[in-house]
C-alpha cells in the first residue's frame, strides 16, 4: 500500500487546517465591528467538521503513512471531543474577545490550529509525530496565553510560558533520541515489541523513558512540574486560561493513553509504581495548595493540578486485561472537562461584566446574580466530587479502576484529596451565598494598556455606585433576614444571553453524566478497545 | 395495585428529585407557590411512603417492592436495584412524615424561599434514596446527595449563636458539619472500593448489596479482611449517626440550622449512619461485626453519658436538644451493637421514635426562637402561661425522651436495654443510668423554662401559630400511637431483623 493510498481518511485534518488558513484570510477583509462573525464561522465549520467527521470514520479501523497515524475508535472520539471543545471556548471567548483583546481573527484562527494539532495528538501512534503535534499545539497556546498584548501579566504568562514549553520538549525530544537510540524504532508498537524481546533494555532506555516521563509531567502540570502552571493561568486572558485547563490536558492525556497502552505496557512493572507516586504528589500538593489561593484563576489551575493528579493515578492503574481504567481516565477526563468548562463560562461571564477575579469578588453573587452563582456552586460541587453531578460519577468509576488496579491505598488518597479539594471549593460557594456583598470592590493591583483604561472606569463606577451603599451586617437569624442590599447599576448588569447558553448546555452535561452516563460510556469502551492490545 | 407495586420504590426517589428540578424553574420572585409546590410534592411522598409501609407484607417479609434497572454494563456493571424490608420500610415512613411536616412549618421562610426548597426537596430524595437502593453505588450516591445540601441549608438560612465570650456561626456549624460527614464519607467509599476488590478477586466484581450478600454468606470475605474493613464503615457511617469521639459537628450543625433542617437532619439523617451500618456492615461483614461489637457498644456507652451529661451543662435550648440527640443516638448504636434480636429491633423502633421526638422538639424550640428570639434557658421562664400548646407538646416530647411508659421512647430504650442485659450486663446499667440523667435535664427545663414563673418580659410572647400546632399535634399522636401500640412497628421490624444474619 502506497503512502498516500488512504489519504482522504485525513480529510478532517486537511480541511481544518483549511478552516484556520480561511478564517486568517478573510480576517483581512472583515470589517473591525464585524469581527465577531470570524468567531461564529469557525464554530459553524467545526460543526461541519465534526458532522463530517463521524460519517466518514466511523467504526473505521486503519492506519496512515506506514502506521504513523491511526483512525480508529479512539482517535474519532478524542477528534469529536477536541472539535467540541474548541466550538464551547470559541463560542464563550467571542464576547471577551470583542471586549478585552485586539486581533480576533488571529485568535479564533490559532483556536483552530490548535484543535488540529491536539487531533493529531488523540491520532499519533509513533514518537516524533505525537511530538510535533504537541508543538503544534504548544506554539498556538503560546501565543494565546501571551494575547492581551498590552497587559503585563498575560505578557509574563505567554513568556513563562514559552520558555518552560521550550524547556520541556527539549526534554521530551531528548528522551525520544535516548529511546531510539537504544530500540532502534519510534513507533509505538514497535516500542512495545521490542521490550517485550527484552532487546535494548539498558540504562539508556530507562534514562529515556523517564525523559519522555517529565517532559510529558511538564505538559501536564503534574507536581513536581507544575510550578507554571498558577502564573500561567493567572495571566493568559480567561477564555486562554480555560482552554489551558482543559484543552492542552485532554490532549496531553490522550496521547499519554495511547502511548502507555499501546508503547509501553511491557515495562508496565518499571512505571506503575513512578506513575503512582507522581499521582499522589499532584492530587496532594495541588490540592493542599489551593486551599491558600485568593485568586480565581490560581484557585482553578491548583484544583486542574489536583484533578491531574486523579487521572494519573487512573492511568497509573493501566493493564492489558482490563478497559477499566482506560475507560475511568477517559469518562473522567471528559466529566472534568464539561464541569470545568461550566465553571469557566461563568467566570468569563462575570468577569465581562464586572472585570474581577478575585474570590472576595464574589461575595453576595447569589443576589445578584442568581443564575451564574447557581451554576458555579453545581460546578463546584461536581469538582469536589458530589451527587448528582458528573463529578461524583466520574470519580467513582475512576477509582473503582484504580483500586481494582491493585492500588487501593492510592484510590484512598485520592479520595482523601477530594475530601481537602471540597473545602476550597465550598470557600467560593461560601463567598457567593453566604457572605454579604462587598460595599466596594478592591481594585486589581496592575493592569497595563488598553485594559487598564477599560478596567478603571468600570471600577471607579462601581465605586461611586456603592458608596452609599451600607454595609451589611452578617447577623441573619432564620426568618428574618434583611432584604440585600440595592445593586450597583454596574453589578445589575445582566450576563449575555450566548454564555447563558454555553452555561446552559454544560449544565446539562454535568446533570447528565452524573445520572445517565451510559451512552457515553460505550463510546469511550470502543475507544479503549482500539487502544488496548489483544482487545 | 400491582403497578403501584412495580413503581412505588422509583417514584420515592424521582417524586421529591423531579420537585427540586421543577422548583429550581420556578420563578424566584413568587416565595408562596413555591411553598405551595414544595408542600404537594411532599405531601405526594409522603402518601407514597404511607402506602408503602402499610403494603409491606410482613407475613412474607423479606426484601419486597423490588425492581432492577440497569445503568452501567460491564466492565462495572451498576443496576439501580430497589427493594425494601421490614428495617427500611419504618425508616422510610418516618422520612415521609418528617420531610411533610418540616416542608409544612417552613412556610415563613421569605429568604431565598426558591433555592431553600430545592435544596430540602434534594435532601428528602437523598434519603428516601438510601433506603431503598439495594446496590453499594447507588446507597452512596444517596448518601452523599443527602449530605451535599446541608453546607447551603445550614449556611444562609441558618443562625449564629452568640454566647457573650464568643460567637458560633452558622459559617462554623455547616462547614465543621459538612467536612465531617464528607470525611466519614471517605472511609466508607474507600471500604466499598475494598469489598469490590476483594470480590473482583474472588471472580464476582459487583456493588450489588444482593449478589454481595451471597458472598458474605458462602464466606467469600474472610476475617481479616472483615476485620479492617468493618471498622470502617462503623466509623465511616457512625460519623453521621454521632458516635462518640465523632459527634462534635452535631450539636454545633443543629443548632446553626433553620428549623425544617434541624427536623430532618435530627429526625432522618443521623438515622442513614445507622442504618448504614446494619445495611452494609452488620449484613455483609458478619465477623468483622461480631469483633468490633465490643467496641462499638462501649462508644454508644459513652455516647449516651457523655450526650446526657453534655446536655445538662446546656443554656441554649437548641444546643439542649443537640446533645440530647447524641445521647439518643446512643441507644441506637448500643442496640446494634447488642446483635441480639431485641437489641438490634430496639435500635431500629427507636430510630423512628427518636426521629419523630427530636423532630418535634427542634419544632418547638423553633417557634419559641422565633417568638423569643433567645434560646438562653437562663432568660427564658414560664412560657407555658404565654404558650401553652407549645409547652404541652414539649413536656409530651421530654418525657418520650426521658422513657416514659406509655410514650414510643420507653419501648425502644426498653428493648435497647433488654438486649444490652442480656449480652453486656455492666455497661446496661450504665446506659440506664444515662437514662436517669436524661430526666434530671427534661425535667429541669420543664420545670423552669416552661412550667416555672412567667418572667414580665415574655408576657408579649404568642403560642404556636396553628400550622405548627398542627403538625406538632401529628407528631405527638405519632409518640403516643407508637408508645400504646407499638405492633404495626414492631411485627415490620421484627421481620426485617429476622434476616440479619449472625443474630
Amino acid at each position: 500500500m502506497g503512502l498516500t493510498a488512504n489519504l482522504y481518511l485525513l480529510t478532517p485534518e486537511f480541511a481544518l487546517a483549511g478552516l484556520a488558513v480561511l478564517v486568517l484570510a478573510v480576517d483581512l477583509v472583515t470589517p473591525d465591528n464585524r469581527k465577531a462573525l470570524l468567531g461564529w464561522f469557525s464554530v459553524v465549520g467545526l460543526v461541519a467538521l465534526i458532522v463530517i467527521s463521524l460519517f466518514m470514520l466511523w467504526q473505521h479501523q486503519d492506519t496512515l503513512y506506514g502506521g504513523l497515524l491511526a483512525v480508529d475508535a479512539f482517535s474519532l472520539f478524542f477528534k469529536v471531543f477536541f472539535m467540541g471543545l474548541g466550538i464551547v471556548i470559541i463560542l464563550s471567548s467571542i464576547e471577551y474577545v470583542d471586549k478585552y483583546l485586539t486581533h480576533p481573527g488571529e485568535f479564533y484562527g490559532l483556536v483552530l490550529f490548535s484543535v488540529l494539532g491536539m487531533n493529531v495528538m488523540a491520532m499519533s501512534r509513533e514518537l516524533l509525530t505525537a511530538y510535533i503535534s504537541l508543538e503544534l499545539l504548544s506554539f498556538s497556546l503560546y501565543v494565546m496565553a501571551a494575547y492581551a498584548r498590552t497587559n503585563a501579566r498575560s505578557n509574563e504568562a505567554g513568556l513563562k510560558y514559552i520558555i518552560i514549553g521550550a524547556f520541556s520538549s527539549a526534554i521530551l525530544l531528548y528522551g525520544v533520541s535516548m529511546v531510539y537510540s537504544s530500540l532502534g524504532v519510534t513507533h509505538f508498537a514497535a516500542i512495545a515489541e521490542q521490550m517485550a524481546a527484552g532487546s535494548g533494555a539498558g540504562p539508556a532506555l530507562w534514562v529515556g523513558l523517564a525523559l519522555l516521563l517529565v517532559g510529558l509531567g511538564f505538559k501536564l502540570a503534574a507536581v513536581p512540574f507544575h510550578m507554571w502552571a498558577p502564573d500561567v493561568y493567572e495571566g493568559a486572558p480567561l477564555p486562554v486560561t480555560a482552554y489551558l485547563a482543559i484543552g492542552s490536558k485532554a490532549a496531553a492525556f490522550a496521547l499519554v493513553l495511547r502511548l502507555f497502552t499501546e508503547g509501553l505496557m511491557p515495562a508496565v512493572d518499571q512505571w506503575r509504581i513512578v506513575l503512582a507516586v507522581l499521582a499522589a504528589a499532584t492530587m496532594l500538593v495541588g490540592n493542599l495548595v489551593a486551599l491558600a489561593q485568593r485568586n480565581i484563576k490560581r484557585l482553578m489551575a491548583y484544583s486542574s493540578v489536583g484533578h491531574v493528579g486523579f487521572i494519573l493515578a487512573g492511568v497509573a492503574a493501566l493493564s492489558t486485561g482490563s478497559v477499566l481504567a482506560t475507560n475511568g481516565v477517559i469518562f473522567y477526563v471528559v466529566a472534568y472537562s464539561v464541569t470545568s468548562m461550566l465553571v469557566f463560562a461563568c467566570l468569563i461571564s462575570f468577569f465581562n461584566m464586572t472585570g474581577q477575579e478575585e474570590i472576595a469578588d464574589f461575595a453576595g453573587l447569589a443576589d445578584r446574580q442568581p443564575f451564574l452563582a447557581g451554576a458555579i456552586a453545581i460546578g463546584m460541587f461536581s469538582l469536589g466530587g458530589l451527587p448528582i453531578f458528573a463529578g461524583f460519577t466520574a470519580k467513582f468509576y475512576l477509582f473503582t479502576a484504580v483500586a481494582s488496579g491493585g492500588l487501593l491505598w492510592l484510590a484512598g488518597l485520592a479520595i482523601f484529596s477530594s475530601l481537602i479539594s471540597l473545602y476550597y471549593y465550598l470557600q467560593v460557594i461560601r463567598q457567593m451565598y453566604i457572605s454579604p456583598a462587598a460595599p466596594a470592590p478592591t481594585p486589581l493591583p496592575v493592569a497595563g494598556g488598553q485594559d487598564i483604561d477599560e478596567e478603571e472606569d468600570a471600577q471607579s463606577s462601581i465605586d461611586e455606585a456603592s458608596n452609599g451603599v451600607p454595609e451589611k451586617e452578617d447577623h441573619h437569624e432564620d426568618g428574618h433576614h434583611s432584604p440585600p442590599p440595592p445593586m450597583p447599576p454596574e453589578l445589575a448588569l445582566k450576563p449575555s444571553a450566548l454564555m447563558i447558553g454555553v452555561a446552559l448546555v454544560m449544565l446539562v452535561g454535568v446533570f447528565w453524566l452524573g445520572v445517565y452516563p451510559a451512552p457515553l460510556l460505550d463510546a469511550i469502551e470502543a475507544a479503549s478497545r482500539a487502544i488496548l492490545p489483544g482487545f | 395495585m400491582q403497578v403501584f407495586d412495580q413503581v412505588v420504590l422509583l417514584l420515592l426517589i424521582v417524586v421529591p428529585l423531579a420537585g427540586a428540578l421543577l422548583t429550581m424553574m420556578m420563578p424566584g420572585n413568587r416565595p408562596r407557590d413555591v411553598w405551595y409546590f414544595a408542600v404537594v410534592v411532599s405531601a405526594l411522598s409522603f402518601l407514597l411512603s404511607v402506602a408503602l409501609f402499610l403494603r409491606y407484607d410482613y407475613g412474607a417479609g423479606g426484601f419486597q417492592f423490588q425492581k432492577t434497572y440497569d445503568w452501567l454494563d460491564v466492565p462495572v456493571h451498576i443496576s439501580l436495584s430497589l427493594g425494601v424490608d421490614g428495617i427500611a420500610a419504618p425508616l422510610i415512613l418516618l422520612n415521609g412524615i418528617i420531610l411533610l411536616g418540616g416542608v409544612l412549618i417552613s412556610q415563613n421562610i421569605q429568604y431565598r424561599t426558591r433555592d431553600f426548597f430545592v435544596l430540602l426537596l434534594a435532601l428528602g430524595a437523598g434519603v428516601y434514596g438510601t433506603f431503598v437502593v439495594r446496590d453499594l453505588f447507588f446507597l452512596f450516591f444517596f448518601y452523599e446527595l443527602a449530605v451535599l445540601p446541608m453546607y447551603l441549608l445550614i449556611g444562609v438560612w441558618g443562625s449564629s449563636t452568640d454566647f457573650g465570650t464568643f460567637l458560633r456561626t452558622k459559617e462554623y456549624g455547616a462547614m465543621k458539619l459538612f467536612l465531617y460527614l464528607v470525611a466519614g464519607s471517605v472511609l466508607v467509599w474507600v471500604a466499598i472500593l475494598a469489598m469490590y476488590v476483594e470480590g473482583a478477586e474472588r471472580g464476582f466484581p459487583t456493588f450489588s448489596l444482593e449478589q454481595m450478600g451471597v458472598l458474605a454468606e458462602t464466606g467469600q470475605y474472610g476475617e481479616g479482611f472483615q476485620a479492617w474493613v468493618f471498622p470502617m464503615f462503623m466509623v465511616g457511617f457512625g460519623v453521621l449517626a454521632g458516635l462518640w469521639p465523632f459527634h462534635t459537628w452535631s450539636p454545633d450543625g443543629h443548632v446553626a440550622a433553620p428549623t425544617a433542617v434541624s427536623m430532618l437532619h435530627a429526625g432522618v439523617l443521623m438515622k442513614l449512619g445507622a442504618y448504614g451500618i446494619i445495611r452494609v456492615g452488620m449484613v455483609l461483614l458478619p465477623d468483622g461485626a461480631a469483633d468490633w461489637m465490643p467496641i462499638l457498644i462501649t462508644l454508644g456507652t459513652i455516647n449516651v453519658l457523655y450526650g446526657a451529661v453534655s446536655a445538662m451543662s446546656q443554656t441554649d435550648l437548641k444546643y439542649v436538644i443537640g446533645y440530647s440527640s447524641v445521647s439518643h443516638m446512643g441507644y441506637v448504636l448500643m442496640g446494634i451493637a447488642t446483635l441480639d434480636r431485641i437489641g438490634v429491633a430496639g435500635a431500629v423502633l427507636q430510630m423512628f421514635s427518636h426521629g419523630i421526638m427530636t423532630a418535634l422538639m427542634f419544632l418547638l424550640v423553633g417557634a419559641v426562637y422565633d417568638r423569643a428570639h433567645t434560646r438562653d434557658t437562663h432568660v427564658l421562664s414560664g412560657l407555658f402561661n404565654r404558650m401553652g400548646v407549645t409547652s404541652y407538646f414539649f413536656a409530651i416530647a421530654g418525657l418520650a425522651s426521658l422513657g416514659l411508659p406509655g410514650l414510643s421512647g420507653f419501648i425502644a430504650e426498653f428493648m435497647v436495654f433488654t438486649g444490652a442485659f442480656r449480652t453486656y450486663l455492666p455497661l446496661a446499667v450504665l446506659a440506664v443510668i444515662g437514662a436517669a440523667l436524661t430526666a434530671v435535664y427534661i425535667l429541669r427545663l420543664l420545670a423552669r423554662t416552661f412550667f416555672g414563673e412567667l418572667d414580665p418580659k415574655w408576657e408579649h410572647l404568642t403560642d404556636a401559630s396553628p400550622m405548627e400546632k398542627t403538625v406538632g399535634g401529628a407528631f405527638v399522636l405519632i409518640l403516643i400511637f407508637v408508645g400504646v401500640w407499638p405492633a404495626p412497628l414492631m411485627r415490620v421490624i421484627n421481620v426485617g431483623i429476622a434476616s440479619l444474619p449472625g443474630l
